[in-house]
C-alpha cells in the first residue's frame, strides 16, 4: 500500500508536489554548502596537494620499503579479519534469525558494540587481554602464540572493529528469506545440507560478500583500536594510518598526503564494489519476491 | 499433511509454517554446536573485552577510581569531550534534516550522487579525517598563513576538534532521516499544506512527529561517536593536557604513560556511554518496529 502511494506520488504528480511543498532550495542549498564547507573542499585538499609534487617524489613517498610493508600489514590483515568475521558472523546472524536460546535479545543487541564502544577503548582493552599477563594471554603464551604487539593482534582487533557489519547485513536477508522454498526443496527430496548449499546460501551470498566488503573497508582505515596492540614495529607491525601520522610528526606533510592518497582511492574502490554489490542484492530480493 | 500444505501456504504462509518446521530444521547437535559457537565468539569478542574495561578500572579499588576520573585533567577532558559533542552534533542534525527534506521530498537530477557524497565520510580513515584539516588550516596550509596574521588558532585548538568531529559523524543522522521520510511519502505534509498551514508549522506538527524516533536513533549514534572519536581528534588535537585532550587522547596519554589504573577508569566512562548508546538504540529500534509496523496491519 505503501509503495503504491509513493509511486504514485513520484511519478504520477511531480510538478503539483514540487509547487506545493516548501523549502526545496532552502534544504538542497543548505546540504550542498554545508557537504562542500565540511567534506568536499578538505577532501579535495588532498588531491591539490599531491598535484603539487613531482611524479618522482610522489613515487617514492608511496612506495618505499616501509610503506610498501604496512600496505602488506593492513591489508593482509584486514582481508584476515574480513573473513573471519563473515565465518563467525555469518554463524551469529543465523543463529540470531534461526533459533531461540536464553539472552537472544541481550547478544542480538550487544553485536553493535564496536560500532558504541570508542576505538581506543577497545584498543587498550583488547591489549591487557591478549598480553603476556592477560586474560587471554596467559593461556596462548605456554602455547607460544604472542598476540599482543605482532600482526596477530592487528587481525584480533580489526575483528573486533568488523564484527557487525556481516552480521547485521546478512539479518535482514535471512529474515527475508522464504521458508516455502526451503519446504519445497525439503519436500522434493533435498537433505538438509542440500537445501543450505542449493537454496539458502545463494540467497545470502551478496549480503555475506557485501558484509566482507564494508568490514574490509573499515579495518583498512582502522587507527584507534589498532595502535595499542600493534606494537608499531616499523616494517612488522605498522599500519598504513599509523604511517601517515609518523610522517606528519615531522612535518613532512606531502609525505602524509600522498600516501593519504593512496588509501582514499583504495576507499573509493571500496564503496564502489560495495554500491555494486547491494545493487545485485537488492535485484536478487527483489527476483524471489517474484 | 504436505498435500494439505501447499495449497494453504499460497495464500496464507504463516499458518503452515509450524507444522512444516521440522522438515527444514536442523538436527538438535548442528543447532546446538551453531548456537556455540556464536556464543563463543560473541563472548570471546564482546564480553570479555568490555569485562577487561571495568575489571581493570576498578582492579585498585574505589578509591584510586574515584581520583583518577576526579584529577582536574580528566574533568578537563570530560568537559572539551561534552563541550564538543555538543556542537558537533546539533550542526549535524541540523544538515540530516535538511538533507532527507530535499532528498526525500524532491525530484532533482543528481539525487544519487548526493547520496553517496554523504556517506563519504563512513569510507574514509579516520587518520585522513584529520590531514584535510591539517593541509586546510595547518602553518603551511591554504588558509595557514592568513590564520597566522590575524592570530586565529584552528588547529592543535578547540576548532580544530570540533571540525574533525563533525567530519567524522557527519553521515549519521542524515542517513537514519533519509530513507525514513522516503518510506513514509508526502500525503501527509501535502495534506497540511492544503489545508493551509506555512511551511514551518507543517514539518513541526506533521513531519517531526513521524521523524522523531528515527531523528533521536540518528542522535545517539552521533553522540556516542562524536563523543569517542579518536583517530581524527588525534591529528589536530596537539595534546595539551588540560587543553586540547578529549577523553579519548586523555586515555591514550596515560596508558602510554604507564598509568593503567587511570586510563581504564576513563575508558569505563567511555564504555558506560556505550552501553547506555546500545541500549537506547534498542528501545528505539523496538519502537520504530511498532510505528513501522502499524500501517501494515490497517
Amino acid at each position: 500500500m505503501d509503495v503504491a502511494t509513493t509511486q504514485a506520488a513520484r511519478s504520477g504528480r511531480p510538478s503539483a508536489i514540487f509547487r506545493l511543498m516548501p523549502g526545496f532550495h532552502l534544504s538542497l542549498g543548505f546540504t550542498i554548502l554545508y557537504l562542500s564547507l565540511i567534506v568536499l573542499i578538505p577532501l579535495s585538499a588532498v588531491f591539490f596537494k599531491t598535484f603539487t609534487m613531482t611524479w618522482e617524489a610522489f613515487w617514492a613517498a608511496v612506495s618505499s620499503g616501509r610503506v610498501l610493508a604496512s600496505y602488506r600489514l593492513t591489508f593482509g590483515a584486514s582481508l584476515g579479519a574480513a573473513t573471519l568475521n563473515v565465518l563467525f558472523g555469518g554463524v551469529v546472524a543465523w543463529v540470531l534469525v534461526r533459533y531461540h536460546f536464553p539472552g537472544k535479545r541481550i547478544i542480538d543487541a550487544m553485536v553493535d558494540l564496536p560500532f558504541a564502544l570508542p576505538t581506543a577503548v577497545a584498543g587498550i582493552a583488547l591489549t591487557a587481554l591478549y598480553s603476556r599477563n592477560g586474560w587471554i594471554g596467559h593461556y596462548l603464551g605456554p602455547l607460544g602464540i604472542k598476540v599482543a604487539f605482532t600482526p596477530l593482534g592487528v587481525v584480533v582487533a580489526l575483528t573486533f572493529i568488523g564484527l557487525p557489519f556481516v552480521v547485521r547485513t546478512v539479518q535482514p536477508v535471512l529474515e527475508d528469506l522464504e521458508h516455502e522454498l526451503e519446504e519445497a526443496a525439503a519436500s522434493l527430496g533435498a537433505g538438509r545440507w542440500q537445501t543450505f548449499a542449493r537454496v539458502i546460501f545463494p540467497g545470502i551470498l551478496p549480503a555475506l560478500l557485501t558484509g566482507f566488503a564494508l568490514a574490509f573497508a573499515r579495518a583498512t582505515g582502522e587507527y584507534g583500536s589498532v595502535i595499542f596492540i600493534a606494537g608499531n614495529m616499523p616494517m612488522v607491525s605498522e599500519i598504513t594510518p599509523l604511517f601517515i601520522i609518523t610522517k606528519l610528526e615531522q612535518y613532512d606533510y606531502a609525505g602524509a598526503t600522498a600516501i593519504a592518497v593512496v588509501m582514499l582511492l583504495v576507499s573509493f574502490l571500496m564503496l564502489l564494489t560495495i554500491n555494486t554489490l547491494q545493487a545485485w542484492s537488492r535485484k536478487r530480493g527483489q527476483m524471489e519476491k517474484i | 499433511m504436505s498435500a494439505a500444505a501447499i495449497p494453504v501456504a499460497a495464500t496464507e504462509p504463516r499458518i503452515a509454517r509450524p507444522s512444516a518446521q521440522s522438515a527444514i530444521a536442523e538436527p538438535f547437535w548442528i543447532r546446538a554446536l551453531l548456537i556455540g559457537v556464536a556464543l563463543a565468539f560473541i563472548t570471546l569478542f564482546l564480553f570479555v573485552p568490555l569485562a577487561a574495561v571495568f575489571h581493570e578500572a576498578f582492579r585498585k579499588g574505589w578509591q584510586v577510581y574515584l581520583s583518577a576520573i576526579t584529577e582536574p585533567d580528566a574533568i578537563a577532558a570530560v568537559k572539551l569531550t561534552l563541550l564538543t559533542a555538543a556542537i558537533a552534533v546539533p550542526l549535524n542534525l541540523v544538515f540530516g534534516i535538511a538533507a532527507s527534506w530535499a532528498i526525500a521530498k524532491f525530484n532533482f537530477r543528481g539525487k544519487s550522487l548526493l547520496l553517496t557524497l554523504i556517506d563519504l565520510p563512513f569510507s574514509v580513515s579516520p587518520v585522513i579525517s584529520g590531514l584535510v584539516y591539517v593541509l586546510l588550516f595547518g602553518a603551511q596550509g591554504w588558509f595557514g598563513e592568513w590564520l597566522q596574521a590575524h592570530d586565529v588558532r584552528i588547529l592543535f585548538a578547540m576548532p580544530g576538534i570540533v571540525l574533525a568531529t563533525v567530519f567524522v559523524t557527519f553521515p549519521f543522522v542524515a542517513r537514519e532521516l533519509i530513507p525514513l521520510m522516503q518510506s513514509q511519502g508526502s500525503e501527509e505534509e501535502e495534506a497540511a499544506l492544503v489545508l493551509g498551514a506555512s511551511g514551518f508549522r507543517t514539518f513541526w506538527h506533521v513531519t517531526l512527529p513521524n521523524i522523531k524516533w528515527g531523528l533521536l536513533y540518528g542522535v545517539i549514534l552521533c553522540n556516542a561517536r562524536a563523543m569517542g572519536e579518536f583517530g581524527a581528534v588525534s591529528v589536530v588535537s596537539g595534546h595539551v593536557r588540560g587543553q586540547t585532550n578529549t577523553i579519548p587522547l586523555q586515555v591514550e596519554i596515560l596508558y602510554n604513560e604507564y598509568n593503567f589504573a587511570a586510563a581504564f577508569a576513563l575508558a569505563s566512562l567511555l564504555a558506560l556511554l556505550a552501553l547506555v548508546t546500545l541500549a537506547l538504540k534498542t528501545f528505539i529500534e523496538w519502537r520504530l518496529r511498532d510505528a513501522t509496523s502499524q500501517p501494515e496491519q490497517e
